[in-house]
């Protein structure tokens, strides 16, 4: 950079124009197990007729629980050309229009009372200070971009979603400082291991802008303890940060009082120096079971981070079509007031019934209360608590049991044996033969 | 206004430099000068070449950390001021607010790196700090671009409804012939072919289905009269062109690298090329008694002058059809832009999102970067990268799906893993396989979409001339590139600005100014006519006569 380069005419065609470090760096991350283990899948799916035996994916935490609820409402109060709004086809005229990164209004205001449903009315959402993006992918790494300059580090408790690796740290030259956790606490952020980790980042020199935590926390499925994030917040203040919480999950939660967004804890305070540096990253790929949409948003109190982001959301618009379509059906209080109630209560079910069959089979889970997935502990049946252990134990499971779940490690977790497997991916069937290969090969481990 | 007052404050603070520099310069000489005297021969000369080296270092430290105390201590100003948001609500100087406030503004002027420090506060308490990048992105909302776009939204017209509204002629939106004809006569497939939701909500491949691609691929094919055959598999789909520039420019350059782009351009590379990427855009100025092609000399002296300053060059943006001139690159010019690249070793990133509305084709055709690679080698194919944007040719653009077009597999393999942050929503893409495969549907909208650019396009040039403005030869795209040098008070960038000023505030419209496309001579203006119907071109016409007669009765 800066730097004087010799770049001479040269006349041999033997020299290909280079790349970019972006581009040849493995930063992307798609080269952990996390991926990996998609690959086995794609490569051998398991279908209930056609391949009983391919690989069930529990990997990748989708949610298809609910999907007959959308597809009722859909169809019953929108025949034909109901996709462009309540118009039909000449509404068909404004999508087309140029796409303003302001977003539909009537799509934000929707949005925002949806997320206030979802706290249950102990939060207000101001439709003016959402903004949208392609995905809370996306989200997270514009915040990035805002919050950040490159080679400035994020505090992010683990086990964290391996995505992150990407999102946060790819393009934006910034870096993630873990902040550890394990199970005496399960897994819970302590003031200590926040200090510890900011101190390990100043020792390397590291300019700490900000802590982002998931909450409900993937990959734990728990949600985060209000004391815990009264500390959070303390803590960005003390050292003058930011606090990201990426609530995607938090309609996904079992029993809505159990959740507390970092929106409540705001919402009571008047010290604007306090809010600005609160920002909240929200999708409804999670929660309505529409990863496909890219509908994601972020919501900040801080004017600046607003407005930048809102330009910044040029590169990752969603489409105007997405957002009428989803418009009305987020605005109908009685509809979503409906999906969220039942949503949850299957997801509830789904949890219990994975982790009853597990403990029958003599696993444990971490006590979890939110998400499509679960923490399991299978820490007692490695030989060497290592990340290779760890990583065999994971391979033993893919290829016998032929079953995708997500290793601890590749959430960079420091306590080996933990495993994410989601559950609301698939059929009850379909557990319930997860369920079953899990069964067989603990007994036949127990045997030797 | 306030470009002013920012261009005031920054050459201000740039002349108190200068003189600080000056003043170092000329105490050395005096040292030298009699230190020479003093010891003769070699080493005389040695003493005296470090000397005033030393002397020039030492003075460059104490220059550095002065200026370093400084800002920490306007910064300590800024963040003990009572003031909580101490950068204003609305992105503009408000000369109301307390002093820090009005500090922190003026010197949003300043290089980045200095804005830097004093948006970060040394002790907590203060307001908590953004990027860097923030205040780029807030500075350039003072533009042109973005004041007109602002108007517009609060005022716009309609010919019924609000018929002494702003005139949006800023911006590239073809909603006139839109999908309302298919859509009436196909209303089931508009929602996708009855697939149910069940279909289109997971989770797809982020560069875009396979099926979308092959559609997109035939369409690029069509648009270059199947002189080119375009491989689906080469392509990335992305969420609007914007994205897919900034992919490209996140895969090519590194930070601190650059690209050339041939001036007049699009007011969009700024944001795309540089704003997230850190890589910068150097700009290569094509003049009118050139038609604003592009000299091969001058492209060479801007890439040597690039070299010398130890800024690389990583490649070289051209848009074709061209943006704001609409004009078609020849082949000869394609031709010598490859050379260029091949014997520097760069990148050319094809900017062809207008290739399918090119409404005039009597002095040439549309020829792709793509057909001047075909018959090249590997190596060479491997250093192109095309651009192609679906809302431009079918009047799309809410709809946010664009493609990047590449020989070259590791490029298309970043870029593919690159589009999980910008991705076509699936619905979208659902819509796209239905409407765009129906061949007849196609070849209807692309014919009718020409003729009537073509018609809405000599209106306007008429009616330009009419009133004696001049435009430059357009072949496609939606934009007319008009000479309104005569209309200026003063041949300056300040008699454009005012010019600018009073076709909004007076004419109500509103038009890109020359200096947002970067044109190295004021006075040309871009209209965008793709909105206009054909009766609103006279309603646009005497808004600009008013603003002549104004022009001409105060000059």
């Amino acid at each position: 950079m800066g730097l004087p380069m010799m770049m001479e005419r040269s006349s041999n065609n033997n020299n290909v124009a280079e790349l970019s470090r972006v581009a040849v760096s493995d930063t992307h991350g798609e080269d952990s197990p996390y991926f990996a283990g998609w690959k086995a899948y794609d490569e051998n799916p398991y279908h209930e007729s056609h391949n009983p035996s391919g690989v069930i994916q529990m990997g990748l935490a989708e949610n298809q629980v609910s999907f007959d609820l959308l597809e009722t409402y859909l169809e019953k109060k929108n025949p034909e050309g109901s996709m462009w709004g309540s118009k039909g086809a000449p509404g068909f005229r404004e999508n087309a229009l140029f796409q303003d990164y302001h977003g539909l209004t009537s799509f934000r205001q929707a949005m925002a009372s949806f997320m206030e449903q979802i706290r249950g009315g102990k939060a207000r959402f101001d439709p003016d200070r959402i903004v949208l993006t392609a995905g809370a992918t996306a989200a997270n790494e514009l915040l990035t971009f805002i919050l950040a300059d490159p080679n400035d580090a994020l505090l992010v408790p683990t086990p964290y979603y391996p995505g992150f690796d990407r999102d946060l740290r790819w393009r934006t030259g910034v870096k993630i400082v873990p902040i550890h956790c394990d199970s005496s606490n399960h897994f819970q952020i302590t003031p200590e291991a926040l200090e510890s980790a900011y101190q390990t980042a100043r020792d390397a020199n590291i300019r700490v802008r900000g802590v982002l935590i998931t909450n409900p926390s993937n990959p734990l499925g728990a949600t985060v303890q209000k004391k815990v994030l009264e500390d959070l917040l303390d803590f960005s203040v003390r050292k003058n940060i930011h606090l990201v919480s990426d609530e995607i999950y938090s309609g996904s939660v079992f029993h809505a009082s159990e959740f507390t967004s970092v929106a409540e804890i705001v919402e009571n305070i008047d010290d604007v120096s306090v809010k600005e540096r609160v920002h909240i990253v929200y999708s409804l790929s999670k929660d309505l079971g529409l990863p496909g949409f890219r509908v994601g948003t972020i919501y900040s109190y801080n004017d600046n981070v607003v407005r930048t982001a809102r330009r910044m959301s040029s590169f990752t618009l969603v489409s105007s079509q997405t957002q009428h379509m989803l418009a009305s059906m987020l605005s109908d209080e009685e509809f979503t007031e409906k999906y969220i109630r039942i949503n949850r209560e299957r997801l509830r079910k789904r949890y219990e019934t994975i982790v009853e069959g597990l403990k029958k089979t003599g696993i444990e889970c971490l006590k979890g209360n939110a998400g499509l997935f679960c923490w399991m502990n299978l820490g007692f049946l490695l030989d060497n608590k290592t990340k290779e252990g760890e990583l065999e134990l994971w391979d033993v499971i893919l290829k016998e049991l032929k079953l995708n779940i997500s290793p601890g490690s590749s959430c960079h977790c420091l306590e080996f044996g933990w495993f994410r497997v989601c559950f609301a991916n698939m059929s009850e069937k379909t557990l319930d033969i997860a369920l079953k290969r899990i069964h067989e090969f603990m007994d036949r481990r127990r045997r030797f | 206004m306030t470009r002013t007052e920012t261009n005031r404050s920054r050459s201000s603070n740039s002349n108190s430099e200068n003189s600080r520099d000056g003043g170092g310069g000329t105490t050395g000489m005096r040292i030298i000068v009699p230190l020479q005297g003093v010891v003769q021969g070699r080493g005389g000369l040695f003493l005296g070449s470090v000397i005033p080296c030393a002397f020039f270092y030492f003075f460059q430290f104490y220059l550095k950390r002065n200026r370093k105390n400084e800002s920490d201590n306007s910064g300590e100003q800024n963040s003990s001021a009572s003031t909580p948001n101490s950068v204003s609500n609305s992105g503009f100087p408000d000369p109301t607010r307390s002093q820090s406030a009005g500090h922190l503004t003026e010197l949003t002027g300043l290089p980045r790196s200095l804005s830097r420090i004093l948006l970060s506060p040394r002790h907590s308490g203060g307001a908590v700090s953004v990027s860097g990048r923030v205040n780029s992105v807030i500075k350039g909302g003072d533009s042109p671009y973005y004041v007109g776009q602002k108007r517009v939204e609060e005022d716009p017209y309609d010919e019924l409804g609000n018929p002494d509204g702003v005139i949006q002629l800023g911006l590239a939106q073809n909603n006139k012939l839109s999908l309302d004809d298919w859509v009436l006569e196909n209303p089931k497939e508009a929602i996708s072919d009855g697939l149910s939701i069940c279909g289109i909500a997971s989770y797809e491949p982020s560069d875009g289905l396979m099926e979308l691609k092959m559609v997109v691929a035939g369409f690029m094919t069509e648009a270059t009269k199947n002189s080119v055959s375009f491989d689906p598999s080469q392509l990335v789909l992305t969420s609007g062109a914007s994205s897919a520039i900034e992919i490209l420019s996140f895969c090519l350059a590194d930070s601190g690298n650059a690209f050339l782009v041939p001036t007049p351009c699009s007011p969009g590379y700024d944001r795309d090329v540089k704003w997230r990427t850190g890589v910068d855009i150097i700009h290569v100025p094509c003049r009118s008694a050139d038609n604003f092609n592009i000299s091969m000399v001058v492209l060479d002296r801007a890439f040597y002058q690039a070299k010398k300053r130890g800024v690389r060059i990583r490649g070289i943006i051209i848009s074709n059809p061209s943006n704001p001139m609409g004009s078609l690159l020849s082949r000869e010019n394609l031709y010598a832009l490859l050379d260029f690249a091949r014997e520097r070793n760069i990148h050319i990133i094809s900017n062809e999102i207008f290739a399918g509305s090119v409404h005039h084709e009597e002095d040439g055709e549309f020829v792709s970067m793509a057909e001047i690679v075909d018959t090249e080698e590997n190596i060479d194919r491997e250093r192109v990268h095309i651009v192609y944007d679906l809302s431009k040719d079918l009047s799309f653009p809410g709809l946010r799906s664009a493609a990047i077009y590449s020989f070259n597999e590791s490029v298309l393999s970043a870029s593919r893993k690159l589009t999980t942050l910008s991705p076509v929503s699936s619905p979208t893409q659902h819509l796209l396989i239905s409407a765009i495969s129906k061949p007849k549907f196609v070849q209807r909208f692309v014919n009718s979409n020409r003729q009537r650019l073509q018609s809405t396009y000599t209106l306007l040039v008429k009616g330009l001339k009419d009133l004696g403005i001049e435009c430059t030869r357009s072949n496609g795209g939606f934009y007319c590139w008009a000479d309104m040098r005569g209309l200026m008070s003063s041949y300056s960038e300040k008699g454009e600005i005012e010019l600018w000023n009073k076709l909004l505030n007076i004419g109500k419209i509103n038009v890109i100014p020359g200096s947002c496309c970067h044109c190295i001579e004021p006075g040309w203006f871009r209209f965008c006519f793709s909105n206009l119907s054909e009766s609103d071109v006279p309603v646009v016409m005497n808004r600009i006569r008013k603003v002549c007669e104004t022009c001409k009765s105060q000059n």
